[in-house]
């Protein structure tokens, strides 16, 4: 029964100042909301492809919202020590020098910039931490990755064996994809455990696959 | 040995790990997009919302209890007044206040001014029947439930919907007698 109701009476949520974006909730109440989103959705699906793009799904509009949100906030700061970029041996390396930092009621337009500003403003919003590494993929020039030992939405995760692959970094790989595509750098994003030597837990690993496009246009650039 | 004092909402806030409030709210907003995609109905919508809740709450107590040290409340005044001072403190980082309680103190209000679901919100035209925190409600319900009371729990005020402020109503339908043995002890 869609449009039954009283009429709203209230100003426009446009009118309200953007706040600092300081408050905090605790991890459990974020954690149980996010294992019902992914019981719900298990609900709806019958496989585990159809999960992982529900989950995307989800992300993607929290990240197109938090674009909209980080870049109409004055000023995003940003802490002086964001270091500690994952060097693997399947990537180069990218030091603090690639990266144009810092952003303040604008949109980045350059490919290093927005990466930076996914690995760095939106995951220190969202997660409280710089993302553990950024890479460049070595063998497809179109291909980065963003990892992080323990993924926030992986925390109190386990996945049954039946699942297989299955990856609640689906969610994040989501909210990545709303990001960059908000941005116009649309890509193919997805998530995938990569276990580590000497650690239980495998890491996570967001691999982003832009469209050709945006190469074109960042070669066109310089 | 003494008993442990209970500990307060803010305590336990500040020792509790957190993440940013609007990771919360726009992950609740997609989940709330996404039952409006798929059940179509905002009956349906306010029914699946209470049901995550629900869900919630019966895990939820678990951690509630182990964290504030509360031991069996003496009447229901005290139960609400845990929720309004503990729970939404220690889970949502916002007090609330508990008012308008009947005669018989089976029946009062939750009051909320601060709500972190319904920043950025703003319920469209086609979506005024909507209960958009209703997932707050089903919540108290379950774990309410797992401590033997059995309650209805309804919005009587809601700022998405033109009021000033947040206001649950808590009705206390019957106390579970515990039956023995515990299941626990077979």
């Amino acid at each position: 029964m869609i449009g039954v109701g009283k009429v709203k009476q209230y100003g426009n949520v446009l009118d309200k100042p953007l706040n600092k974006g300081k408050q905090e909730v605790s991890l459990s109440a974020f954690a149980f909301l996010f294992s019902e989103l992914v019981q719900y959705n298990q609900t709806q699906v019958d496989n585990i492809g159809e999960l992982e793009r529900r989950l995307e799904d989800a992300g993607y509009a929290v990240g197109a919202r938090v674009l909209e949100l980080l870049c109409h906030r004055d000023k995003v700061i940003l802490d002086p020590d964001m270091r500690g970029y994952y060097s693997g041996q399947s990537s180069s390396i990218l030091s603090l020098k690639d990266l144009s930092l810092g952003m303040g009621n604008r949109r980045e337009t350059r490919l290093l910039g927005i990466l930076s500003f996914v690995h760095s403003t939106v995951w220190k919003v969202l997660f409280g931490k710089v993302a553990d590494s950024l890479e460049k993929g070595t063998e497809h020039e179109d291909e980065y990755m963003i990892s992080e030992k323990e993924l926030l939405v992986n925390k109190f995760i386990s996945i049954p064996k039946d699942m297989g692959t299955f990856n609640c970094g689906a969610f994040v790989a989501g909210i990545v994809r709303g990001v960059l595509d908000g941005a116009g750098f649309p890509a193919v994003v997805t998530a995938h455990f990569v276990p580590m030597e000497g650690q239980q837990r495998p890491r996570t690993t967001i691999l982003i696959k832009f469209a050709e496009e945006v190469l074109q246009r960042e070669a066109r650039l310089g | 040995m003494p008993p442990v004092a209970p500990r307060s909402g803010d305590a336990i806030f500040a020792n509790v790990e957190r993440v940013n409030a609007e990771l919360f709210t726009l992950t609740y907003g997609a989940i709330v997009r996404q039952l409006l995609t798929d059940l179509e109905e905002v009956e349906e919508v306010n029914k699946q919302l209470d049901q995550m809740g629900y869900n919630i709450g019966i895990r939820l107590i678990d951690e509630f209890l182990a964290k504030s040290n509360v031991s069996r409340c003496n009447d229901f005044k005290e139960t609400t007044d845990v929720i309004a001072k503990v729970g939404f403190k220690m889970f949502l980082g916002v007090t609330a206040s508990v008012t308008n309680w009947d005669a018989d103190g089976t029946c009062c209000s939750i009051v909320l001014e601060d709500n972190p679901l319904v920043d950025f919100v703003e319920l469209p035209d086609n979506c005024q029947g909507l209960y958009y925190c209703n997932i707050l409600s089903g919540v108290i319900r379950g774990a309410l439930d797992m401590v033997s009371m059995k309650t209805e729990v309804t919005w009587l005020r809601d700022v998405l919907r033109g009021d000033d402020l947040f206001e649950l109503q808590v009705k206390l339908l019957k106390h579970v007698p515990e039956e023995y043995p515990y299941k626990d002890d077979e």
